[in-house]
């Protein structure tokens, strides 16, 4: 059980890490460039436990044909993910300072073509499971065991797509596919409630044939614990629905839907690197 | 034309993918409920684990075939033209050719060959709609010969290919000796007095128009423009004009975007040259089995004859 303590406690320090690379990011590259913070500090915790804990990959070697592969269906979130890999060791950090630029490697959604470690290029929503399906499916076909990770947005899931790719995936019963939704309950204009209900959305799923397990997406505990149970079902996708907060770790980031996309100034840097009890990283 | 051969240029696709799974190259086709009508079955029976149908969702078939792709498989996307434009035209511009996978999408019944079914399940604007995509190389075989050769072509070449292919019997015109290199219009014909470049399926009408002319004294080139993009060498067609001075495109599609714009963007800046483009001029098709609508849209051989006569005589 120390054991256990231990290895959570690391990955909460390390998604502080995650969180205060997001902001540095979103923070240098400036008002010009915006950047979307609110959904990737939601989605933090959770692509913190893939990289530096589930998922078998290997930074010297991004492209080996075995490893897990994870795909961010929520494109616009990419900071998490640049984050995630820059200190994961896939590119030095001080790529950071391109995020959003020409000529730079951090595009404004992921490209696999672009950025080392990058598995799918996302960005138009919608598309990430289906894509990940397809590589589940091969798989399948070459007798390899790697998992698949899709990550994606609640907002998203009005999508038509999605529900094609879910259908499908739980026809096939493809159990090395893990869906994540990161629902944050935002999306680009209001709430997700408001827009267009999900509800009820974990029974959507299940009647889909999926494996459905609820968690809070900022317990780390929790998050562990689902992606195992994920990996433990071998005849089924799971879908993990992670409720979240969207500006989660930042106080005046939180549930303020105006971080959707905005960079914060100096002073909201200073302030939110406070928070996370994190210094200013020239 | 009488007593014409004739094979199916979509169970000739069908036949080349088994193929090139039986040479040991990692093949896997996705279909959206159409293995029957593009003949995937063929791969399905032989290679059953190699071959994945999504039902009917064009979009989630091109993206597993896109995901699958990713993870180095050689990927066939199997469903109709108008389908794969149009429905998958995101999927295939942003998760396709932007990363550039390689993904082959066999489009049947393309142009006038399921002319039947009418303009709802018959692309028209395919080849417009996939030039304008990044990195898309666009086929367009005359014949089932032709396109055994495309699709043998697709795997090798680097990001997407799309190829158009047709529904039933279209007129044999090759034969093993047929040269089929990416890029690179075949001069079929020479003569002098008019070049005429088609694409697909309709260039036996072309064909038969220009050995009709021919009895009239009137001598053409006729290019068969099987790449529709990247044409890597305009000059066959330059060349051909600026010897002929007079260029018919004749095409079963939408002449906004297809090969006869190609061919007006390839002599554009060359010289002055009389270009007359033949196909659905800015409109849609309707419901007729191809030789009606080839007839009615003036791209059957006679129709072909009397434009080029016009356009000869008067200059």
């Amino acid at each position: 059980m120390k054991l256990r303590d231990d290895r959570v406690k690391r990955l909460k320090d390390q998604a502080k890490r995650v969180r205060a690379d997001i902001l540095k990011m979103t923070h240098d590259v400036g008002a010009a460039h915006k950047g979307h913070p609110g959904g990737a500090l939601s989605a933090a915790d959770i692509v913190t436990a893939l990289y530096f804990e589930v998922m078998n990959v290997d930074p010297l070697n991004p492209k080996d044909p075995d490893r897990d592969r994870f795909i961010l269906s929520k494109g616009h979130t990419c900071p998490v993910l640049y984050a995630a890999l820059a200190l994961r060791g896939y590119f030095d950090r001080s790529h950071y300072q391109t995020f959003r630029t020409a000529g730079g490697m951090l595009q404004g959604h992921p490209d696999m073509t672009k950025t080392p470690g990058v598995d799918m290029t996302t960005g138009s929503l919608g598309h990430g499971l289906a894509a990940g399906l397809g590589m589940a499916l091969a798989g399948r076909i070459d007798h390899k065991n790697y998992r698949t990770y899709v990550m994606l947005g609640d907002g998203e899931c009005q999508e038509g797509l999605v529900w094609e790719a879910a259908m499908a995936a739980g026809h096939f019963g493809i159990g090395t596919l893990t869906a994540i939704v990161d629902v944050n309950g935002l999306q680009s204009c209001y709430p997700v409630v408001e827009t267009m209900q999900l509800e009820p959305f974990a029974s959507k799923w299940e009647a889909f044939r999926w494996n459905t397990i609820e968690i809070d997406g900022h317990d780390m505990v929790r998050i562990l614990e689902a992606l195992s149970a994920a990996a433990s079902i071998t005849d089924k996708p799971t879908v993990i629905l992670a409720k979240t907060v969207k500006g989660k770790g930042v106080s005046f980031m939180e549930h303020d839907n105006s971080w959707h996309q905005k960079a914060p100034d100096d002073e909201e840097y200073r302030k939110a690197l406070a928070e996370l009890g994190m210094e200013v990283d020239a | 034309m009488t007593n014409r051969t004739l094979a199916s240029t979509r169970e000739a696709a069908g036949k080349a993918i088994l193929d090139l799974a039986r040479e040991g190259r990692d093949i896997i086709a996705v279909s959206a409920d159409t293995s029957k009508s593009m003949f995937t079955t063929l791969l399905l029976d032989e290679f059953p684990e190699r071959f994945i149908d999504t039902g009917i969702a064009e979009q989630n078939m091109m993206m597993v075939a896109a995901g699958a792709a990713a993870t180095g498989k050689i990927a066939f996307a199997a469903s109709y033209s108008v389908f794969t434009s149009m429905r998958c035209c995101e999927q295939l511009r942003t998760f396709v050719a932007y990363p550039k996978l390689n993904v082959n999408v066999l489009a049947g019944i393309g142009g006038f060959s399921a002319g039947i079914e009418g303009p709802t399940h018959v692309a028209t604007e395919d080849l417009g709609i996939m030039r304008c995509i990044a990195g898309m190389t666009v086929l367009s075989p005359a014949d089932a010969e032709a396109t055994k050769r495309a699709v043998h072509a697709a795997v090798d070449i680097e990001g997407p290919v799309y190829i158009r292919v047709g529904r039933d019997s279209s007129p044999v015109l090759f034969d093993d000796s047929y040269p089929f290199t990416v890029g690179l219009p075949n001069l079929l014909r020479e003569g002098n007095d008019v070049t005429l470049v088609a694409s697909g399926i309709i260039l036996s009408e072309v064909i038969a128009a220009a050995d009709l002319l021919a009895e009239d004294g009137v001598g053409c080139d006729v290019i068969d423009l099987h790449t529709v993009k990247p044409v890597l060498h305009p000059e066959v067609i330059l060349d051909s004009a600026r010897k002929t001075g007079v260029v018919v495109t004749v095409e079963d599609h939408n002449v906004i975007g297809g090969s006869g714009t190609v061919v007006a963007e390839i002599l554009a800046g060359h010289g002055e040259f009389i270009l007359r483009r033949l196909g659905l001029d800015n409109t849609f098709g309707e419901t007729g089995t191809p030789e009606e609508l080839t007839r009615k849209y003036g791209l059957d051989a006679l129709s072909i004859k009397a434009t080029v006569r016009n356009l000869i005589d008067k200059t």
